[in-house]
C-alpha cells in the first residue's frame, strides 16, 4: 500500500507534492508550484500547514528551514533569518505588524491535506 | 395541536462592504430565528478588506482579503445576492427593486451603500488609462494598465492617494502625486508635518505637486491618456491616472425615495442610526451621523453597524460620533494623527519637536487647562500608543515637552491615568489591565486572553508589555529565570535533568518537564545539551528537527538564503595541495572566498543542493567539517611558533593543532574560540579567546574567559607554567564545567565573570577538585573524543541524511530561483532585492 500523499490547493487545484513520510515532525520542506515557493510543515501531532516560503523580513525564500513550535496555543514557525514568529494557521506575524517594505507582515497560506483514499 | 408562529420578519441589507459585513456579524451574534436576511451586493464578490486593499499589489490574494467566510452565510441562512444592486425603494409598500428586476419586501431596510470616489469633472477624466481606487476590480484594471505604462499620476494627496502612489511606485512606474491643497494629507497633518512627509516621499522618487489642480487630461493617438495639464502650468507626460480626490456618500437610493440627506450628502440618521423613516437605517460612509459628520474611516462605520444591529435586536446602543485618530505607514513613512490635530479648540497651544535631519516631526496640542487635546506624529509614531490614551484625560502630569523629546533617559514612560484607554479596538483601560494582573494574569498573553486588549489591530502591544511588566514588578513578581515560555528551568538545570535521567529525546523532555511545542530558543538549546551528552549524529532522529537551520544543513545561512562552507583547517596550518583543492572547488561551484578571522577559508554562495557535492570533494581531499555553523569549538588560532619564528619558545602550531583536533565537534552553550601563542609577544591574540595558551620558557600559561565581539574582555590567567598534560587536562575540565553550568548562549567571558568565588573558585574546582566532579568531567571529555566523527563524512555516507539537501521536495534538482548573485571585485555577491520594493524602514 502506498504511503499517504500530501496535497496542496494552489490556484483552485489540488497538487500532490510529497509523501507524508517525507516530512519530519516539527520541520518543514519547500515546495515549488507554478514558480511559487511554499513552505510545508508537519507538527508533532501530525498537523499539516502550508505558508509562503518567502520571509518578508529578509526577502529570502527560507521559511521552510525555520524551527517550528508554539507560542501560547498558536502553532508557529520562526524565521531562520531574524527569528520572527509566524502563526502557521493564518500566516500572521506575531512579532511585528509590518515588513521593512511597509507591507503587512503576513504570509500567504495554502490549504493542505492528506490525499483522500479516492485519489489513489 | 397547531402552534401559531409569527411569519419571519424580512431584513434587507443593501451593500456588502466592510460595514455591511460587520452589521451582519453583530446582528447574528446570537441566533435570530425570527428574521429572514437578504443582502444585495453590487460587486461580484462578498465583503472584503478595503483598508488593506493596497496589499493586493504585493501578493495578498482576493481570498485573503475576504471578510466573509462562506460558512458564515450558510450558518445564519443569509441570502447574499452578488452583482444585484438595489435600484429603487418604495417606502409606502416597503419594497425595493433590484437590478435583476426583482421586487423584495422588507420590514427593516439597512442601507450600507458606502461612498463613491469623487472624480473631478476635468476634460479627459474618462479616457482609457484613467482609474479610481476603490474596489478589487479597480485594482485589477490599474495593474493591467500599469504593465504597459511608464509614468503614473495620482490626483489627490490624501491618505488613499498616497496608498495609490505607493502601489504605482511598487508596480515600477515613475509616480507623480497632484494635490490641490498646499500640503499632503491636509486632513490629518499640519503644515510642518506635511512638509516632512513630502520630503520623505520625494526621497523615494515620487514627485509631489501641491497647491496644484488638474486642468485637463489629454489623449495620445491611441485615444488613451498621454499627458495632463496642472493649474500651475506644469504639463506631465503620463500614461496612467488614478483619481483619489475624496469620496462622496452614495445616498442616491435614499434621495430618490425622499429621505432627507445632509447639505454635503449623506443620509441623515439619528443616534440609533435610523433615517427619517423608522423602517430604514443607514450606516457607514453613506450616512450623516447624529453629530452632522460623514465619517470616511472604517472604525466609525463599524461602530454604526454595531449600533444598528443592537437597536434592531435589543433596542439599545447609540452612535453620536467617533474619534478619527489614525496611525499608519504610507510609502514606508509612519504617520499618526489624533484628537484635535489642528489645534482648532479655543485657546489651544502647540508643543513641537522637529528634527528634519532625523526625519521626525511631533506636535502636541494642549488645552489652556493643560489637558492633551491632540497631536501629529510624522516619521516616528512609537509614542502614539502612549499619547492617544491621554486624550481628554486629566491635565498632564508631566510637562508636555517631556512627552516629545526623543531622549527621556531616566524619565521613564509617561505615567498613564487609570482611566486611559490602552486598547482602543476593545476599549480596555489601564485599570482593567491592572485588575487582570491583580487577578493573577502573569504575562502579556494571559492579559490579552482575559481582557481582549491587544487582540485587535495590535498597535498597543508594546504599551501593554510595558504596563504588564511594570505591574508585575510592582507586585514583586520576579521574572522567570526559565529558558523560555516552554521551560521554567534554566539551561544548567535542564542539562542536569537530561544527564541524570538519561533523556535522549526532546519530546520526552518537553512532555515531562515543559509545556507546549517548543520554540527557536529551547529547541536549539536542548539540541546542544543532547549533543554535548549523547554524541549522536545531530541530523538523526528527532534531533534533526531541533537544530537551527545552520546545524540542520551543516552550513551557515547567509543573506538571500544561500549558505557558506568552512572546512576545518586545524591551527590554521594548510598544505599547498589543500589550498589548491579549496580553490578548485570554489572555482567550480562559483563560490565567493574569504579568509576568516580564525585562520581558515570561508566559501560563500552555495545553494542547499550544492552542499553535498561540495563536501564530497572536500571530504575526498581529507577535509572535515569546521563546525562554523554550530555552537561548538570553532578554531584554535596560532602564530607560527618556535619552529620558524626567531622569538618563539614553544611549538605553538603543534599544540594548536592538537587542541583543535581534541575539541572539534564539541557542542557548547555558545561558540568557543581559542588560540596558542608561541611567546609572550602574543601574535595569536590568545588573551581575547575563550581559552588561550601562551608559551613560556618553562611550559604554558592558560588564560580563560576572554572575548572579542561586542563586549570585549581580556582573559584571566588561570594557571602558569603548566606542562602539556596538565594544560590539556585543565582545559578539558574547564570546557566541560562551562558546558554543564552556563546559561543558553552565554559565552565563557560572562560565565567566568559571574562565577561565585571568581577565578579562585574555578581553580579550586578544576585543579584541586573541590567539588569532587573532576573524574566525571574527565570521563565526559573522554567520551567526546572517543565518539567524535566528522559530521559531513557521516552525512555523505547516509542517503537518508542526504535527502534533505534539495531546494524543493516536489522538484529535486531544481535550484532555488530566488538565490541570485551579481559580480563584484571579480567574485560573486548576493543580489539584494527581488522585485520592486518600497522603502526599507530604518
Amino acid at each position: 500500500m502506498p504511503a499517504d500523499e500530501i496535497q496542496l490547493a494552489h490556484r483552485g487545484t489540488w497538487h500532490t507534492v510529497c509523501r507524508y513520510d517525507d516530512l519530519l515532525p516539527g520541520r518543514g520542506v519547500a515546495v515549488l508550484l507554478d514558480g511559487e515557493q511554499i513552505a510545508l510543515f508537519r507538527d508533532r501531532a501530525g498537523g499539516l500547514y502550508a505558508v509562503q516560503n518567502r520571509d518578508p523580513f529578509s526577502d529570502a525564500h527560507v521559511l521552510s528551514r525555520g524551527i517550528t513550535g508554539s507560542r501560547g496555543d498558536i502553532p508557529v514557525v520562526f524565521s531562520p533569518m531574524y527569528k520572527q514568529a509566524f502563526d502557521l494557521r493564518t500566516g500572521a506575524c506575531l512579532d511585528e505588524e509590518s515588513a521593512p517594505d511597509g507591507t503587512p507582515a503576513r504570509l500567504l497560506v495554502w490549504p493542505v491535506r492528506l490525499a483522500p483514499p479516492a485519489s489513489r | 395541536m397547531h402552534t401559531p408562529t409569527a411569519p419571519p420578519r424580512d431584513l434587507v441589507l443593501v451593500g456588502h462592504g466592510m460595514v455591511g459585513q460587520r452589521f451582519l456579524e453583530a446582528f447574528h451574534e446570537r441566533p435570530r430565528p425570527g428574521w429572514r436576511v437578504t443582502v444585495l451586493a453590487e460587486e461580484s464578490r462578498p465583503a472584503y478588506d478595503r483598508v488593506h486593499l493596497t496589499s493586493w499589489f504585493s501578493g495578498t490574494t482576493d481570498d485573503e482579503l475576504s471578510l466573509c467566510a462562506p460558512e458564515f452565510l450558510a450558518e445564519h441562512g443569509i441570502d447574499l445576492c452578488l452583482g444585484e444592486p438595489a435600484t429603487a425603494i418604495d417606502r409606502e409598500r416597503r419594497t425595493l427593486t433590484t437590478a435583476a428586476g426583482r421586487t423584495l419586501r422588507y420590514d427593516t431596510l439597512v442601507l450600507a451603500t458606502g461612498s463613491s470616489p469623487f472624480v473631478p469633472p476635468v476634460p479627459g477624466h474618462d479616457l482609457g488609462g484613467c482609474h479610481v481606487y476603490r474596489t478589487l476590480d479597480d485594482l485589477a484594471a490599474i495593474k493591467a494598465d500599469a504593465a504597459r505604462a511608464r509614468t503614473g499620476a495620482v490626483v489627490g494627496g490624501g491618505l488613499l492617494g498616497l496608498e495609490a502612489a505607493g502601489a504605482l511606485r511598487a508596480s515600477g512606474l515613475r509616480t507623480h502625486v497632484v494635490e490641490f491643497a498646499p500640503r499632503l494629507m491636509a486632513l490629518q497633518v499640519d503644515e510642518c508635518g506635511g512638509l516632512l512627509l513630502r520630503r520623505k516621499i520625494e526621497e523615494l522618487g515620487v514627485t509631489v505637486h501641491t497647491g496644484a489642480g488638474t486642468e485637463a487630461i489629454a489623449a495620445g493617438p491611441d485615444g488613451r491618456v498621454r499627458s495632463m495639464l496642472l493649474s500651475d502650468g506644469t504639463e506631465l507626460d503620463v500614461d496612467l491616472v488614478v483619481f483619489s480626490a475624496g469620496v462622496r456618500p452614495r445616498d442616491q437610493l435614499a434621495r430618490a425615495c425622499g429621505l432627507p440627506v445632509g447639505a454635503r450628502g449623506g443620509i441623515v440618521v439619528d443616534a440609533s442610526c435610523r433615517t427619517a423613516d423608522p423602517h430604514i437605517r443607514a450606516i457607514g460612509e453613506c450616512a450623516q451621523a447624529a453629530d452632522g459628520r460623514v465619517y470616511g474611516l472604517v472604525a466609525p462605520g463599524y461602530a454604526m453597524a454595531e449600533t444598528a444591529a443592537r437597536q434592531l435586536t435589543d433596542g439599545e446602543g447609540e452612535f453620536t460620533g467617533a474619534d478619527t485618530s489614525t496611525k499608519l505607514k504610507l510609502l514606508g513613512v509612519d504617520v499618526a494623527s489624533f484628537g484635535d490635530a489642528h489645534g482648532a479648540t479655543e485657546g489651544a497651544l502647540d508643543v513641537v519637536y522637529a528634527n528634519s535631519r532625523a526625519g521626525v516631526y511631533k506636535k502636541l496640542v494642549v488645552g489652556a487647562d493643560g489637558r492633551l487635546l491632540g497631536g501629529v506624529l510624522v516619521g516616528d509614531t512609537d509614542d502614539y500608543a502612549t499619547l492617544r490614551p491621554l486624550l481628554a484625560g486629566a491635565p498632564l502630569a508631566v510637562p508636555p515637552e517631556r512627552l516629545l523629546l526623543p531622549d527621556r533617559t531616566g524619565a521613564g514612560p509617561a505615567p498613564l491615568p487609570d482611566e486611559a484607554i490602552v486598547c482602543s479596538c476593545h476599549n480596555v483601560s489601564k485599570a482593567t489591565v491592572r485588575q487582570a494582573v491583580a487577578d493573577g494574569s502573569a504575562s502579556v498573553p494571559e492579559v490579552k486572553r482575559c481582557t481582549k486588549a491587544g487582540t485587535g489591530c495590535g498597535s498597543c502591544e508594546k504599551l501593554l508589555g510595558t504596563l504588564v511588566a511594570g505591574e508585575l514588578a510592582a507586585r514583586g513578581v520576579t521574572a522567570s529565570r526559565g529558558l523560555c515560555e516552554h521551560f521554567t528551568h534554566t539551561r544548567a538545570e535542564l542539562y542536569e535533568i537530561v544527564r541524570v535521567k538519561g533523556i535522549t529525546a526532546f519530546s520526552r523532555l518537553i512532555d515531562e518537564h515543559g509545556s507546549g511545542e517548543g520554540c527557536q530558543i529551547c529547541k536549539p538549546a536542548i539540541a546542544s545539551i543532547l549533543a554535548s551528552l549523547a554524541n549522536g549524529h545531530i541530523l538523526d532522529g528527532e534531533q534533526a528537527a531541533l537544530q537551527d537551520t545552520n546545524d540542520h544543513f551543516l552550513a551557515n545561512i547567509q543573506r538571500g538564503g544561500s549558505y557558506s562552507v568552512v572546512p576545518r583547517i586545524p591551527g590554521g596550518e594548510i598544505t599547498p595541495e589543500g589550498l589548491i583543492t579549496i580553490g578548485e572547488i570554489a572555482r567550480d561551484f562559483g563560490l565567493y572566498t574569504k579568509i576568516t578571522g580564525g585562520q581558515r577559508i570561508d566559501m560563500f554562495g552555495a545553494r542547499v543542493d550544492d552542499l553535498p557535492r561540495i563536501w564530497r570533494r572536500l571530504v575526498d581531499a581529507g577535509f572535515e567539517s569546521g563546525h562554523a555553523y554550530g555552537k561548538a569549538l570553532r578554531t584554535v588560532k596560532s602564530c607560527v611558533g618556535e619552529t620558524w619564528c626567531r622569538y618563539g619558545v614553544q611549538d605553538s602550531v603543534g599544540l594548536a593543532v592538537e587542541l583543535e583536533l581534541r575539541y572539534r565537534g564539541l557542542r557548547a552553550p555558545h561558540k568557543i574560540k581559542a588560540a596558542v601563542s608561541g611567546c609572550a609577544r602574543e601574535c595569536a591574540e590568545a588573551q581575547s579567546k575563550d581559552f588561550g595558551v601562551i608559551a613560556t620558557a618553562e611550559g604554558w600559561n592558560l588564560y580563560v574567559g576572554g572575548n572579542g565581539g561586542t563586549a570585549p574582555r581580556h582573559a584571566d590567567l588561570l594557571a602558569a607554567d603548566l606542562d602539556r598534560a596538565t594544560l590539556i587536562r585543565t582545559i578539558d575540565r574547564f570546557l566541560m564545567f562551562y558546558i554543564r553550568t552556563a546559561d543558553r548562549l552565554e559565552r565563557t567571558a560572562p560565565w567566568v565573570a559571574r562565577l561565585d568565588g571568581g577565578l579562585d573558585h574555578l581553580r579550586d574546582v578544576l585543579m584541586d577538585d573541590s567539588l569532587g566532579i573532576c573524574a566525571e568531567l574527565d570521563e565526559l571529555m573522554r567520551r567526546h573524543t572517543a565518539a567524535y566523527e566528522d559530521e559531513w563524512a557521516a552525512t555523505l555516507a547516509d542517503p537518508r541524511r542526504l535527502r534533505r539537501f534539495v531546494s524543493f521536495v516536489n522538484a529535486p534538482g531544481v535550484p532555488d530561483p530566488a538565490v541570485r548573485f551579481t559580480p563584484e571585485r571579480g567574485q560573486i555577491r548576493p543580489v539584494r532585492v527581488a522585485g520592486p520594493r518600497l522603502e526599507v524602514r530604518a
